[in-house]
């Protein structure tokens, strides 16, 4: 009976853990916006990181294939919104359009990526994606100029380096998300919401939806067949999962969410080059993946967090005037000093955490 | 003449200039307990490679309940109905003791994504049926309390049960072990023995591929014995004991070791 008394506590005190959550969450960037806009940026692209972060996912920590390029399959979503929502091509498509046609060419990219490198596992999968993630990017570094054999006149495609300006935003119901909303109608004076405050409540609600997919995926017939090839690939091909077919799955599903974070990120960003998609971002979600706890969702969403927030939290505390204040002169770069106590606190989480933040319960 | 399941006529495979099968061929009674044995690098782990599709034979065929047994892939043969066991335990360690007999009814199942994603009715009802014949299953090898646990913390004894019990998971007409009993005290093979015994009752025909002598010739009706990619012997378990053919290729060389470092 007292057991009973306990076990209802306990799920009390989880459900009120669960309501304070979600509140925070709610006026989390109202709070952030008392400390200026830019942090409301940051938090969108936390967001971001954790759609980003939950695709790899399925694709590393789940299916157990290393994927070093994933960064291009957010390109493909972000130059997809960019070309056929701007001024570039004088095209502009709304957004219902725009969002699943940049996932499915991300999705179709994945599997692009996933047919030649099937047999490939490890260390050679790793290589072959990597480069993968750099072909990418240099066809949008290099698709100003695209000459065709049979006529002297070249087509600017992506603007190269460049980069596009002049992006459209999100546009929900006639309200432009950039725009922001203006309440002080409501006779709540002074009371604005931002545009990224609107963009803030519209990631959240694409992060949750692929947590809840990515989930409902990996507790699924298909997700035990992806662990499964991640446990043992051949006694997976001896229980009849035909392992060609599902890795395919895996990395058109992962490219998907992929796809889907690029075309947000173009539409609230106004601009995308080919510079946000190097190699450098994606062993940055691959680093969060990893650091979280691979193939448990709970913790690859905190490694996401922390991961997209600590740099710029380490950006404030690393500033000049503080090493003014503790040594009297200026010892380090701030930058500097940035990556180095980024770089050290991974470090010390692989070295006291190896399994991640947050790995999944021993127990079920 | 009794059903026969499983027929390979002369089945040859070549390595280059070496033949790791030479013109074998065996029947396999239905639901009976059939045993492959022979010294090491007889065969048996190539002729079982070829029957689960790893290899394609160079000559010969095989027949599996009354059709050709035609594999291009591994993945194919446990849609046929043949599930196997693997000689160095291969669980799918991270995963729950549940979820490694889950994964066993893939094959007899076929929810996508779709289904998945958005929790069809269809796919749901498969979810609880597979959950449920996975708890069958685990109750039938006397696995059910670890259910919750990752499989890699199971005893040795009882990952080879589990093996076991996801290769039933697969609903097979024959299930193949390949050396369950290797690194088993005398108590776990006892029990991997009324284990086989069981499963043969209840009408699943098993081959077993297997050095422990005492638990082929205790357990097995038929015995085939290759030696060098040829079969030297096939009959019952006393047949084969009395053979001189086998004594020759067990004992013989035996002898002749224990001679030689004396």
């Amino acid at each position: 009976m007292a057991k009973l008394m306990q076990l209802k506590q306990d799920k009390r005190t989880q459900m009120v853990w669960f309501v304070a959550l979600g509140v925070l969450i709610l006026i989390l960037p109202f709070l952030a916006g008392m400390l200026g806009q830019a942090w409301v940026r940051i938090l969108n692209v936390t967001l971001l990181y954790v759609m980003l972060a939950l695709g790899l996912n399925v694709v590393v920590g789940v299916a157990g294939l290393l994927d070093l390029g994933y960064v291009a399959f957010y390109a493909v979503g972000a130059y997809t919104w960019s070309l056929l929502a701007s001024a570039h091509f004088n095209l502009h498509y709304p957004f219902w359009v725009l969002l699943p046609l940049g996932a499915c060419l991300a999705a179709l990219a994945g599997l692009m990526l996933g047919a030649p490198v099937l047999k490939l596992r490890g260390d050679y999968l790793a290589i072959v994606t990597l480069g993968f993630g750099e072909i990418v990017r240099i066809l949008m570094n290099n698709f100003d100029k695209v000459g065709l054999p049979w006529s002297d006149e070249t087509y600017n495609i992506t603007n190269g380096p460049r980069g596009i300006t002049g992006i459209d935003g999100l546009n929900l119901f006639g309200l432009d998300l950039r725009k922001g909303l203006d309440v002080s109608g409501f006779n709540v004076s002074g009371f604005n919401v931002s545009g990224l405050q609107l963009y803030y409540f519209v990631f959240l609600a694409f992060a949750i939806l692929s947590v809840i997919g990515v989930y409902r995926l990996q507790h699924s017939r298909l997700g035990r067949a992806w662990q499964a090839l991640r446990e043992d690939e051949i006694a997976a091909k001896a229980m009849g999962i035909n392992t060609r077919n599902i890795k395919l799955a895996a990395f058109g599903f992962g490219a998907l969410t992929g796809g889907l974070a690029g075309g947000l990120f173009a539409s609230m960003q106004g601009f995308v080059s080919p510079e946000s998609f190097g190699l450098l971002e994606s062993i940055m979600i691959l680093a969060m993946v990893v650091l979280g706890g691979m193939g448990h969702i709970p913790g690859v969403i905190l490694g996401a967090v922390l991961l997209s927030a600590m740099p710029e939290v380490i950006r404030y505390a690393a500033d000049e005037n503080v090493q003014q204040k503790i040594f009297g002169v200026v010892l380090i770069a701030p930058e500097v000093l940035r990556n180095l106590i980024f770089s050290l606190a991974l470090i010390l989480i692989m070295l006291f955490k190896p399994q991640g933040l947050w790995p999944s319960p021993e127990k079920k | 003449m009794a059903d026969m399941l499983f027929t390979a006529e002369g089945v040859t495979k070549r390595f280059g200039g070496v033949t790791a099968l030479d013109n074998v061929s065996m029947q396999i009674p239905r639901g009976s307990i059939f045993g492959l044995i022979g010294p090491n690098g007889a065969g048996k782990t190539t002729f079982f490679n070829t029957l689960t599709g790893l290899y394609q034979v160079d000559e010969g065929k095989f027949l599996f309940d009354g059709k050709p047994l035609n594999v291009k892939a591994p993945h194919e043969v446990a849609q046929v109905g043949i599930a196997r066991t693997f000689q160095n335990i291969r669980l799918f360690g991270e995963m729950t003791v549940l979820e490694n007999v889950m994964v066993g009814r893939h094959v007899r199942t076929k929810a996508g994504a779709f289904g998945a994603i958005f929790r069809t009715p269809s796919a749901r009802r498969e979810e609880a049926e597979i959950e449920q014949r996975a708890h069958e299953l685990l109750a039938y090898i006397d696995l059910s309390k670890r259910a919750g646990d990752k499989s890699r913390t199971l005893a040795y004894g009882e990952q080879r049960r589990l093996e076991i019990a996801r290769a039933l998971a697969t609903d097979p007409k024959m299930v193949a072990l390949d050396e369950p009993a290797a690194g088993m005290n005398a108590t776990e093979t006892v029990t991997l023995r009324t284990l086989i015994e069981r499963i043969a009752n209840d009408g699943t025909t098993v081959m077993l591929i297997e050095h422990d002598m005492r638990l082929v010739m205790n357990v097995c009706q038929h015995i085939v014995v290759l030696d060098y990619g040829k079969k030297i012997a096939d009959g019952t378990p006393s047949q084969i004991q009395k053979d001189p053919a086998v004594i020759k290729a067990y004992l013989g060389g035996a002898h002749a070791e224990v001679g030689a470092k004396a």
